[in-house]
């Protein structure tokens, strides 16, 4: 029983099969909801409002021709975007989705398992700036180097910004935080300034819009994909959307207070939520134009990182004096 | 450490071929230079082959975006050399598509920077908006981009009441919508922020090396044609030279967005001052021996045409100097000591549009990299040679 409860974990729920479906159906809603603040339609035609959209164009990605360049690193080239799959998935399982009970948690909550998720999370980048790499091609090499240069910008106030619920809440395990919240609704609000900085550094992870600097099409084409097609490109683009979904389920446990309740509570609590963050990404990416990578990194220090650590100091105090 | 890296001549930011070298140190360019001739396509030596009124609509086809002006500057020289004066309403009707034109290709670059920054939100708003414009232009010539509405001796079609009325319409919601874009491109921050400082151009720099149209105007040179040399009726209308002390691409940008509400002003004191009567007159065919310059203001800058006639129905000789040429050597200056992640941002600001201004061809021997400027007879004393010393094959075999 104990083995089939594994299994299903793994492959249904919440492993590769749910986070494929729910993470196309994200792709959906972004692309609806930056289409509708475009005024233009977005996906209609595939299935009912262009909900399989997604889903065909993975389809289609798949049976297209696979072309691996001659003076590329053929075998590093070719298993990065497995690689990179199976990386964000194993963060996925990660992610608390259901009420965890936290005398018996199972094998995917632990101490510290914020620490391993957030790693998880800044693998795909080294993943992406590799693939670049090894295409060999000076798109690829440029938009690579791109994303290693915006990875020293974000990821420090992206740490901070996260760890600091976690010290008011006093655990680094995803589910007692999250439960932490659930008992002190109020507490969120102390977090907002780190929402905020954590919503942005989670843009610039995702490299949508103002931080698309690695694969800005009107510089260098591609960029970090320039070379990839057919199946290795259905790949990637599979793991940024579930990259997205673990992102957003990972500031909703995070900020939002997790998915308490029964199952189906859960199940509802996680679609809302994480939609939600969803939602406020898709919003700032619509209102934004693209910057430079030197603007992020000076943003990032000048404005990220500082409201972060004022973030961890409001934290401190509150928790030394107040709690 | 200095090294070249080419752009071009095809590169995803450019919508045409053109060759940008450039000698970089790091992110950082130092120097660049322009390579044209990609896009050759011969109108001059064609011009010379038709009759002026077919030159009309070959002119109109130099440019895809600013047609009426290419053809507008030729008809008013035609219409020097042929002695012919176009009617008051003719000239109105030119005018108000002129102005028109002018709208929908600033709304159009305005869209396009916007996406060169990544900001395509902005693009799918400007282009939208400009479909309000091109529907006005269909509703007065019956064609979105090559209007065809200019003849020898005035203009082929009317415009009555109604038509009036709803380009009153069109223009009242493009206004509003135009100082709303002015309002984003000046204040959103990450676009701002992208655009401000971004390819700057001093007066004096802009001065001495020629620019023309936006990018002259965005370094504080007051510069155009319907002001310095008020042609047909620009003296009897009322506008002002938009100019800004911004001198980077995010004057550029705004130059555009006032430009365009300078046009609606002008739109509509034509529709109000509209004279009655007709709308052309019957033209000669042909001209009298003479030669003509004429000037035009072109969304993107001063256009010139220069026409000889030589008493047939023919121009001796039709050149043209389209406004991107003007504006390349300015370029050239704004590239220097930007970013390469500005380049297309740069190049995009003033709006090139690179087939138009191409006028010859450069020959680049492909093992050395020699450059060379040949004459029509030269080419055909060496294709010549070749066919005659190359050794004759026999019983070759038809690939297909």
């Amino acid at each position: 029983m104990a083995a089939l409860n594994t299994i299903l974990y793994l492959v249904v729920f919440p492993g590769i099969l749910f986070l494929f479906v729910y993470s196309t159906f994200v792709e959906w809603f972004d692309r609806k909801v930056f289409a509708r603040l475009q005024n233009r339609m977005g996906p209609t035609h595939t299935g009912k409002s262009g909900l399989l959209q997604p889903i065909a164009d993975f389809v289609k990605l798949m049976a297209k021709e696979d072309i691996v360049p001659d003076k590329a690193d053929k075998k590093m080239f070719s298993a990065l975007p497995v690689v990179g799959l199976a990386i964000v998935i194993t963060a996925g399982l990660l992610l608390p989705v259901w009420n965890i009970d936290l005398a018996s948690p199972g094998p995917i909550s632990f101490p510290g398992d914020l620490i391993v998720i957030l790693y998880l999370l800044s693998l795909p980048t080294l993943v992406l700036f590799l693939a670049g790499w090894s295409s060999t091609n000076a798109f690829s090499i440029i938009g690579g180097t791109r994303v290693l240069t915006m990875l020293f910008g974000y990821e420090v106030p992206l740490f901070l910004a996260v760890l600091s619920p976690a010290v008011l809440a006093g655990s680094w395990r995803m589910a007692e935080i999250a439960a932490f919240y659930r008992a002190h609704p109020l507490l969120l609000l102390v977090n907002l300034i780190g929402f905020v900085v954590a919503l942005i550094s989670v843009q610039a992870k995702l490299e949508r819009t103002p931080f698309d600097i690695p694969h800005a099409e009107t510089e260098i084409v591609g960029g970090t994909f320039t070379e990839y097609s057919g199946k290795k490109l259905a790949f990637f683009r599979l793991m940024a959307d579930i990259e997205m979904v673990v992102a957003a389920g990972l500031l909703a446990t995070v900020f939002m207070g997790g998915f308490g309740g029964g199952i189906l509570s859960a199940f509802v609590q996680f679609i809302a939520k994480t939609l939600l963050v969803v939602f406020l990404l898709t919003v700032l990416r619509a209102v934004t134009g693209r910057i430079r990578v030197d603007q992020v990194v000076s943003f990032a220090w000048k404005w990220l990182a500082p409201l972060a650590v004022l973030q961890l100091l409001i934290v401190i105090l509150i928790k030394g004096f107040v709690l | 450490m200095k090294f070249n890296i080419p752009i071009g001549p095809q590169h995803p930011a450019l919508k045409e071929p053109i060759s940008i070298r450039l000698s970089v140190e790091g992110e950082v360019i130092r120097d660049a230079d322009l390579r044209l001739g990609y896009n050759h396509r011969g109108v001059e030596k064609l011009a010379e082959e038709k009759s002026y009124i077919q030159n009309i609509y070959l002119c109109e086809r130099i440019c895809g975006i600013c047609s009426h002006s290419h053809s507008t500057c030729f008809v008013q020289g035609a219409e020097k050399l042929l002695e012919i004066e176009p009617p008051r309403r003719g000239v109105y009707i030119r005018y108000l598509v002129s102005e028109l034109e002018r709208v929908h290709s600033h709304l159009l670059w305005l869209g396009v920077a916007g996406h060169e920054a990544g900001f395509d939100t902005f693009f799918m708003y400007t282009w939208r908006d400009r479909e309000i414009v091109m529907d006005l232009l269909e509703m007065i010539s019956g064609n979105r981009v090559h209007y065809a509405i200019n003849t020898l001796g005035g203009v082929r079609r009317d415009i009555d009441g109604p038509l009036k009325q709803k380009i009153f319409d069109g223009l009242a919601v493009l206004r509003e919508r135009s100082e709303y874009y002015l309002k984003i491109g000046s204040s959103e921050p990450t676009f701002v922020a992208r655009l401000a400082g971004v390819g700057r151009l001093t007066k004096q720099q802009a001065m001495d090396l020629c620019a023309t149209g936006p990018t002259a105007k965005a370094s504080g040179v007051a510069l155009d044609v319907r002001k310095d040399d008020p042609h047909d009726f620009y003296d009897e209308v009322e506008f002002d030279v938009v100019t800004s002390d911004l001198c980077d691409v995010l004057g550029r940008t705004v130059v555009r967005i006032k430009e365009v509400l300078e046009s609606y002003k002008i739109c509509e004191q034509i529709l109000r001052k509209l004279p009655d009567g007709p709308i052309a007159v019957k033209s000669p065919r042909r001209a009298k021996p003479g030669e003509v310059v004429s000037r035009y203001e072109a969304p993107r800058g001063e256009n010139i045409h220069y026409i000889i006639a030589n008493g047939t129905e023919k121009p001796e000789r039709l050149k043209v100097r389209a406004p991107t040429l003007g504006n390349y050597a300015a370029t050239i200056e704004m590239l220097r000591h930007g970013f390469i992640a500005d380049v297309p941002l740069i190049f995009a600001a003033i709006d090139p549009c690179i087939c138009c201004a191409e006028r010859s061809v450069e020959m680049v021997d492909a093992r050395s990299g020699e450059e060379r400027t040949y004459r029509f007879s030269d080419l055909r004393r060496m294709a010549n040679e070749r066919a005659r010393t190359l050794p004759l094959q026999r019983n070759v075999a038809w690939p297909l």
